[in-house]
């Protein structure tokens, strides 16, 4: 899970840290676009290790759900779960699975796409008929016009704010965290799981109100 | 102060159980929680009802038998207590309690809120103890020094009191907190270096075994622990356990 | 029978080494072939067990409670005592010897204490070579703390929960053997009969306290670690399930009880709050290292004080009566246990106490916050730190000290122990009375030992602190281990005990019928009712001061209550289940029993000594008079009714050591 998690927490830093560049610099983000969507490294070696942690993630989830619900037997006639513990660590599986359902949206947008152009049409120009330059701005703005597809990115990427949340610290944790440095990583932990979301988000309506 | 109780019962590990309502009456603010339960059996006693059957023994807090599960929460509202040390200043008059055993699959219920935890014994069968004979031929107590904070540190861990109040109070069930604590004890003493690995290895086979959940990290347990042993001991036991499988 | 003590000859420090080489020894091969029973897990059963299983023998361990790791010794909290001289005052094996004979009111057997002593050292060593965590100075070494009734620094100490780790080093042995198979634990289980096959005790009759089973178990010995019967008194410092009744059934079967009346009053418990109270807390002994009592000095402070008119700060140092400090003066807070608690109570009965129910003493650290706060200011360079500051400086001190102990008080009584002091008041906590044993912890039943507290043979008539621990400990790991070994080695050809004889069949029978009259009794009156009206007549008449009149009418209405008691009792429930009243009516019925013989042998005892304080016997300022001719042990052998015990004299002779007034002036 946590090692898992970690490859997911960088792959989300690297994510943001090229779809701001939509917003700074439609050029150098196109550039890096194209260089990601057709490096061979990036897509025969990084993209199945990605799909693989992202499946192994949420599979490994739902199996440890299991067996830990598994592990009791008879449940408590009242339980008090708010007196020792956050909404984001007992509910990882309900934010997870919010995720994933963005994810399959996130896929169908912008993933399925790029395949079928890709690996179905053979097209791996990074062009397309009425844009100059690489297509990749043009598309995500596209994406963005519609505001019921924005709502449902902000809604999901605050899910996945309160999955960081708990996630971030969680993984360390699990990794053998040491105190020594417990509060320093519960101060970056925090501040990934709002930067994160809260860029993603900006990007999302950002493009959303200037296309 | 008078009471409203809802109280687990079940006759036996085989009989199915439900919760029961009970009235008490008079209760002192200065009662601990047993004390009240100890009314209660009292006045089921003198009526011809079966008293509530429960574990205690020491009723200071150390032996670790008492394990009620009260109000949502293990050894109930208060923090840094076991149940015989709770008190009752800690409830208002006209209250409803509700008390129920600790839910485990590896901790069946015998009868009431007894519990069975024999599983945390058989996790330190596994490996719980250095292995040095005590025939006292040993070397002199101060013949290897032991920094301070390391020996406190161990000492800390060292205070669980193997109450199972972590397993109880866990959405997951999981005992990572108890064998993180004993692993913890000895990772940190050089005496108990020399078998650092298998033992880490065999207990947490043994706790996997036992049919306890996995750790998800939400801290409910250092947090409802009588003896506020630290989330540290587990992250440390994960680090043991990573040591141990390289 | 006479008493044999069977004391080896020789100079005293000599004994225990010429006698281990000349004991007769079980070959590795035949000790897989002979099986013991220890009855009790606690940190002298406990640690019996292991060795024993360690040694090659097959091990059956049974405990009352869930597991071993539960058994009450993990209740004490101060400290264990060795002589390892490493703070180089002068301590020494004799000194150890010296002192605690001398404490224990030259009430004990010589040998055994010296004994004692020699391997007091060696149990720190094992400890720390099983991983236990012994509070430790800067340098890496091992710290100590010193304890009432001497004057050097030998307390070993693991935060206030040193019985707790040095119990879970012994778990931790055991588990070891657990996992070898060669212990076979029984947990949930309890001890209702000794079998005596041929004389010789060789099983024990448990019930399963789950299903209501009862068992038969076969051994070549039976090792009884039981622990004590403080809960004679209802309320007490020990566990609500601590019982007597191992110790009692086999004094019924032939094994002669030391002693009973000696029993330890501990200084500084929690006060009582009210009848409901179901046991006593107590707070280590080591507070009294940093810790003043008093009371105030005049009657009209205590009643303001009472009414919430004036508090306790409120009192200058004039108005307060620092009755240890004044009465003796040499070792102050620290005089032993016996000597504290009796002041305690002669200032309660005087009318000084300062709670609701008049039983309470006050236990003052601003003091030592002062004291420490000035040294660290120092440390820290602090130039002219203003009271706050210190106060502040010194309650860290305390409070890395203490800390567990100021936060169980701040949880029982709801009051701040650093802003205002603690109460305390004497409560029962030890018995030094027993099983009484020979030099190799057998009972007068072959075969039988009694080790740890359940025996007599230690601590005189009054206990040190930090001594229990290290009894249980010196018993289990390093005594009883070589002796039962000179028992054992004519049993290599015995082979396996059969469970289906008459000798079993017999003892089942008795404990099956005691059963069902139990559960078929269907009396008006339930157990506790029983055990609390014990519980008052032994506090009020056999309690911290004794007098022959009082301990007639004790045994009168013991007798009275006991007869009762088979009348009315009423057990809830079946005897094939789960039944905590009913385990506990077996246990309450040998209270009533023990109660008797109890005020039987302090009304025989016509001397003050330790804990035993005949109001008869005093000197004109108040303190114990002992009497040269009493200087024996009283062992009772069972003849039926308690009244009709005999009494036999182990005659204590001390040639290391010269017999003196117990002073600490």
């Amino acid at each position: 899970m946590a090692l898992s998690a970690f490859f997911l927490m960088f792959f989300l830093l690297q994510h943001l840290s090229i779809n701001i560049l939509s917003v700074l610099s439609p050029e150098t983000f196109n550039e890096v676009s194209h260089f990601m969507g057709t490096n061979p490294i990036v897509q025969f070696a990084l993209q199945p290790v990605l799909i693989f942690a992202v499946v192994f993630h949420f599979v490994m989830g739902f199996v440890l759900e299991l067996r830990n619900s598994r592990a009791r037997n008879v449940s408590y006639a009242k339980n008090n779960g708010a007196a020792n513990s956050t909404w984001m660590s007992r509910n990882m599986i309900w934010t997870g699975l919010t995720i994933l359902a963005f994810i399959g949206l996130h896929f169908i947008d912008f993933w399925f796409p790029e395949i079928n152009t890709k690996f179905i049409q053979g097209d791996w120009s990074g062009t397309m008929q009425g844009v100059d330059g690489f297509r990749y701005h043009e598309e995500l703005v596209h994406k963005f016009a519609h505001p019921a597809r924005v709502i449902a990115y902000v809604v999901s990427f605050i899910f996945l704010g309160l999955h960081l949340a708990h996630g971030f610290t969680s993984a360390f944790q699990s990794m053998g965290g040491t105190a020594g440095r417990k509060k320093t990583l519960q101060t970056i932990g925090k501040a990934y799981s709002i930067i994160i979301p809260a860029g993603f988000i900006f990007i999302a309506i950002y493009h959303h109100f200037n296309h | 102060m008078n009471l409203t109780l809802k109280i687990w019962r079940q006759k036996d590990s085989k009989t199915k159980g439900q919760m029961v309502d009970y009235k008490v009456t008079e209760i002192s603010e200065h009662m601990s929680f047993l004390e009240m339960m100890d009314v209660l059996n009292e006045q089921l006693v003198n009526s011809g009802e079966e008293p509530v059957a429960f574990d205690h023994d020491c009723r200071e807090g150390i032996c670790g038998m008492c394990s009620m599960y009260i109000n949502g929460e293990a050894h109930g509202p208060d923090r840094g207590v076991t149940t015989c040390q709770l008190h009752m200043r800690m409830f208002k008059d006209g209250d409803t309690i509700t008390i129920e055993p600790w839910r485990a699959a590896a901790f069946p219920v015998i009868k009431d809120l007894v519990v069975n935890r024999s599983a945390f014994d058989r996790i330190q069968h596994a490996g719980g103890y250095i292995s040095v004979n005590t025939s006292g031929n040993t070397q002199d107590a101060n013949s290897i020094p032991i920094s301070k904070h390391a020996a406190d540190t161990a000492m800390d861990a060292a205070t669980c009191i193997g109450c199972g109040a972590c397993v109880a109070t866990c959405k997951n069930s999981s005992a990572m907190l108890f064998v993180g604590a004993k692993v913890s004890q000895y990772a940190l003493l050089p005496q108990g270096q020399v078998e650092a690995a298998d033992r880490v290895r065999n207990m947490v086979a043994q706790m996997d075994l036992e049919g306890f959940g996995n750790c998800t990290n939400t801290g409910a347990c250092e947090v409802e622990c009588p003896k506020g042993i630290s989330l540290d001991n587990i992250a440390r036991m994960n680090r043991e356990l990573m040591k141990a499988s390289i | 029978m006479a008493l044999d003590s069977k004391v080896p000859k020789g100079p005293i420090k000599d004994k225990w080494t010429d006698y281990k080489n000349h004991i007769n020894l079980v070959n590795p091969a035949n000790k897989r072939h002979i099986d013991v029973i220890v009855v009790g897990t606690g940190l002298a059963g406990g640690s019996a067990s292991a060795t024993l299983a360690e040694l090659g023998y097959n091990v059956k361990a049974f405990a009352y409670q869930d597991s071993p790791r539960r058994a009450h010794s993990i209740a004490a909290q101060g400290g264990i005592n060795a002589a390892k001289n490493y703070q180089g005052d002068g301590d020494s094996t004799y000194r150890l010897f010296y002192d605690t004979v001398k404490g224990g009111d030259y009430r004990s057997r010589e040998a055994n204490v010296y004994r004692l002593a020699e391997v007091s050292a060696n149990i720190i060593d094992q400890c720390v070579a099983q991983g236990v965590p012994f509070a430790r100075d800067y340098g890496g070494l091992l710290d100590n703390r010193s304890f009432g009734g001497v004057l050097v620094s030998r307390t070993f100490y693991a935060k206030g929960q040193t019985g707790q780790q040095l119990l879970l080093g012994a778990y931790s042995a055991m588990n070891r053997q657990i996992a070898r198979g060669k212990i076979e634990m029984f947990n949930r289980h309890e001890m209702l009969d000794v079998v005596i096959v041929d004389g010789k005790a060789r099983g024990i009759i448990a019930r399963n306290l789950v299903t209501g089973e009862i068992e038969r178990h076969s051994a070549h010995a039976v090792v009884i670690a039981s622990g004590g019967y403080g809960n004679v008194y209802f309320l007490s410092t020990n566990a609500m399930g601590s019982n007597v009744t191992a110790g009692w059934k086999i004094h019924k079967k032939g094994a002669y009880f030391a002693n009973p009346c000696y029993t330890q009053i501990h200084p500084t418990c929690i006060p009582r709050s009210g009848d409901y109270q179901s046991k006593l807390t107590l707070m280590s002994e080591s507070l009294r290292n940093d810790g003043r009592i008093w009371v105030p000095n005049n009657l009209e402070d205590v009643k303001a004080i009472k009414e919430g008119t004036k508090k306790p700060t409120d009192l200058t140092e004039d108005q307060r009566d620092y009755f240890l400090e004044r009465r003796y003066p040499a070792f102050g807070n620290l005089v032993p246990r016996d000597v504290a608690s009796r002041a305690a109570k002669e200032r309660c009965d005087a009318g000084y106490g300062v709670n609701a129910t008049g039983e309470a003493v006050y236990l003052d650290f601003a003091a030592s916050f002062e004291r420490y706060g000035k040294e660290q200011a120092k440390i820290h360079n602090i130039e002219n730190p203003s009271a706050a500051k210190i106060k502040e400086l010194g309650q860290e001190i305390v409070k890395a000290k203490y800390g567990n102990l100021f936060q169980m008080y701040e949880k029982i009584i709801d009051q701040n122990p650093y802003e205002t002091p603690m109460m305390i008041y004497p409560a029962v906590h030890y018995t030094m009375g027993g099983v009484w044993v020979d030099y190799n912890l057998m009972t007068t039943i072959p075969g039988c030992y009694a080790i740890g507290e359940a025996n007599f043979s230690d601590h005189g008539a009054n206990r040190l602190g930090a001594s229990a621990l290290m009894q249980g400990l010196a018993d289990g790991y390093f005594v009883l281990p070589y002796t039962i070994g000179d028992y054992l080695a004519d049993d290599i050809r015995t082979g396996k005990i059969a469970t289906d004889t008459p000798e079993f069949d017999a003892a089942e029978k008795d404990v099956t019928e005691r059963i069902e009259f139990f559960i078929n009794n269907k009396g008006t009156h339930s157990v506790d009712y029983y055990h609390k009206k014990l519980g008052k007549i032994m506090w009020d008449k056999c309690g911290m001061s004794r007098s022959a009149e009082g301990l007639n009418e004790a045994i009168e209405e013991i007798s009275a209550l006991r007869k009762d008691f088979w009348q009315n009792v009423n057990v809830p429930g079946t005897a094939t289940e789960y039944n905590e009243q009913l385990a506990k009516a077996g246990r309450v019925a040998d209270f009533l029993e023990l109660g008797e013989l109890f005020a039987k042998d302090a009304l025989e005892r016509e001397e003050s000594a330790g804990g035993h304080f005949r109001e008869e016997h005093q000197t004109e300022d108040g303190e114990a008079k002992r009497l040269k001719e009493f200087q024996f042990v009283s062992a009772w052998e069972y003849k039926g009714e308690p009244k009709d015990a005999i009494l036999h004299k182990e005659p204590l002779e001390y040639e290391n050591i010269e017999v003196k007034e117990r002073s600490y002036k």
